[in-house]
């Protein structure tokens, strides 16, 4: 599935970029460049071929692990990807333990207290979550603890402190979805027959809910996790470029401004690996939650 | 003490839900001696399983609650105990098997560690020796002790059940609680189980409150019957009185509405009508609206418990000698 997929994303963002007004020679010489040295460039890039020719020509180098150098930086463009990869992760895996260290517990509470004022108050907050834009998130957040209260960096990774601010940006919404995945798979799991066998056994409500209810209900909230995790890596691009975080994303986002594209088709490409590596992972990690599933598989 | 294990007087549950209170069990009366297996026999809704919940304090809540009554086990007013003291009893003094094996058992545990649970937390036994008792009872319910670390969905519907009845016995109880144990398993593994429970029974003398629609495993496991019809018992009797005289016209009717091997009977005789709706019981008598000999005053007056003989009680008017049988009963 891989395969098609990531040529087919590839098509879209290639015409998308070709068809969008801006030449790419006009962007590298400069607007001030005399129209015969352009048109040599043109020329040699191959920029006055037809559409579909270029964008072979781009599949074939592509297939041979070649996707062209960036036209600003004249560097090859999956060195650059690969560069601002660690900081994405970073920001990504920050985001992500925050919402499950949130998201999970404040669930399992909400549901073992279903329709009580914290459940209530619980699912509003989660619904807000949910709906809060990103970038407005991002932002507020700056406007409060940076200008403000002067607290912490607004932008840029340079240490723990830059990575609060983007890490909540990113964790809330998640966090909110992890809540409710968690409290509605919690609600489905203690209405089960083997919960009351648990609790015909004489084992303590506690251990009931934390030992035969979570490994059941946590089945469906580790495959969401996992999803997040993939947008996380990749749809990052808002809040990264908020606090102007070095990664992948908000690379992405300039070098669509720059009408940069063998910087941008890596950088699509590269997100649709690393989403589908991430769900790759999260099916693995299944076996080990669900003994029905391993056995299929022996 | 009293030679009786379980005393349930005046119980009353009820399931408070939007649609209106669900009057489940309605002053239920029952006792059961130690070593005994009592049948509770009734219809589908008729309060049985509410009933067993209660002896458990397992009635889920919200809707259910418990509203009024005591349940004595052993001379102790369970509906008393704090929860922690609850707990201690729940699975090891009394424990329970439900009706369906495919879903009690919790599917990402392995058996053995579902065995082991209970006799780790009721005899304070280390995990290790909890689990060589836990390989000890599946053997005794028939299972190669190798299985123990398999998990439920290796095994198939009648095995589960005898591992849930391992759950069950695994820590000696006093009072078993079978609630239809054998209603989703196929014939012929019905028998095994039955076997099984009845040879298991008889080795630890464990009383027993056996749950059926089945008349027929009534006749085969148990020494006593109480027939329940819309939250309380409205016949309680030895199993010979009742299976050779029956009383009430809805023990009559449930008789009747079964094919007999002795007499040749053309037609079989259901009893018409519905379970009433429990959350608008017919006034007076309940069975009235299905009762042939129904006349207006069984529309009005509640019938009182009437001792025919020794162990035999029924609840209806015509043995209190307020109106008289249609026909000879």
């Amino acid at each position: 599935m891989l395969i098609p997929v990531i040529i087919g994303v590839t098509f879209i963002v290639y015409s998308i970029m070709f068809f969008t007004p801006g030449d790419p020679a006009l962007i590298i010489l400069g607007e001030n460049a005399p129209e015969e040295q352009v048109e040599k460039l043109r020329e040699e890039m191959g920029l006055n071929d037809p559409f579909i020719i270029q964008y072979l020509r781009f599949l074939k180098n592509a297939l041979k692990g070649d996707f062209g150098r960036s036209y600003s930086t004249r560097k090859p463009v999956f060195n650059e990807v690969f560069s601002r990869f660690p900081a994405t992760l970073k920001l990504s895996t920050a985001g992500l333990l925050l919402a499950v260290a949130i998201g999970i517990p404040i669930g399992i509470i909400s549901a073992t207290r279903q329709y009580s004022l914290l459940d209530s108050i619980t699912m509003v907050l989660a619904l807000l979550g949910v709906s809060m834009p990103n970038f407005w998130l991002g932002l507020m957040l700056i406007l409060l603890f940076s200008v403000r209260l002067g607290l912490l960096p607004s932008g840029g990774d340079v240490g723990f402190a830059s990575l609060i601010l983007p890490a909540i940006t990113l964790g809330t919404g998640v966090a909110a979805i992890i809540t409710r995945m968690t409290r509605s798979s919690m609600l489905e799991v203690i209405r089960q027959d083997y919960i009351r066998t648990a609790r015909a056994k004489g084992v303590a409500e506690r251990r009931v809910i934390n030992k035969h209810a979570l490994k059941n209900a946590l089945i469906p909230v580790v495959t969401v996790i996992g999803l997040q995790f993939g947008y996380l890596l990749g749809g990052a691009v808002l809040t990264e470029t908020v606090f102007s975080w070095p990664g992948v994303g908000r690379l992405m986002v300039e070098a669509i401004k720059q009408k940069d594209t063998p910087v941008v088709l890596a950088s699509v490409i590269f997100m649709s690996v690393v989403f589908s590596i991430v769900n790759l992972l999260v099916d693995i990690l299944y076996a080990f939650l669900d003994p029905r599933i391993k056995s299929q598989y022996r | 003490m009293s030679d009786n294990i379980l005393e349930i007087k005046d119980l009353v549950v009820h399931y408070i839900t939007d649609e209106g209170v669900v009057e489940a069990v309605n002053g239920l009366n029952m006792t059961l001696k130690r070593g005994e297996t009592l049948g509770l026999v009734g219809e589908t809704g008729a309060g049985k399983t509410t009933t067993a919940l209660s002896i458990l304090r397992l009635v889920p809540n919200p809707p259910g609650k418990i509203i009024s009554g005591e349940i004595h086990f052993d001379g102790e007013n369970l509906l008393e105990l704090s929860e922690e003291e609850m707990r201690s009893i729940r699975g090891n003094k009394i424990s329970m098997i439900f009706q369906d094996p495919m879903t009690s058992l919790n599917p990402v545990m392995t058996v053995g560690e579902q065995i082991a649970e209970g006799i780790e937390i009721h005899q304070g036994l280390s995990t290790d020796e909890a689990m060589e008792k836990a390989h000890e009872m599946l053997e005794l319910v028939g299972i190669p002790r190798e299985r123990a670390i398999d998990y439920p969905h290796q095994f198939s519907g009648g095995m589960k059940q005898r591992v849930v009845i391992a759950i069950a016995l695994a820590c000696n109880p006093s009072l078993l609680i079978a609630d239809e144990p054998t209603t989703a398993l196929d014939v012929t593994i019905q028998a095994q189980v039955l076997e099984l429970m009845r040879n298991l029974r008889e080795e630890f003398n464990t009383a027993m409150i056996l749950i059926t629609h089945d008349l027929g495993i009534v006749a085969e496991t148990c020494d006593k019957v109480a027939v329940m019809y819309a939250g309380e018992v409205i016949e309680y009797a030895t199993l010979e009185q009742l299976f050779e005289n029956p009383k009430h016209p809805y023990t009559i009717g449930l008789f009747g509405s079964i094919p007999s091997l002795e007499h040749d009977v053309e037609r079989l005789k259901p009893i018409k009508g519905l379970m009433p709706d429990p959350t608008n019981l017919p006034s007076g008598c309940p069975f009235h609206p299905r009762c042939s000999h129904a006349q207006d005053i069984c529309k009005e007056r509640k019938p009182i418990v009437t001792n025919i003989e020794e162990g035999h009680m029924v609840k209806c008017l015509i043995y209190e000698g307020v109106i008289e049988a249609k026909e000879v009963l």
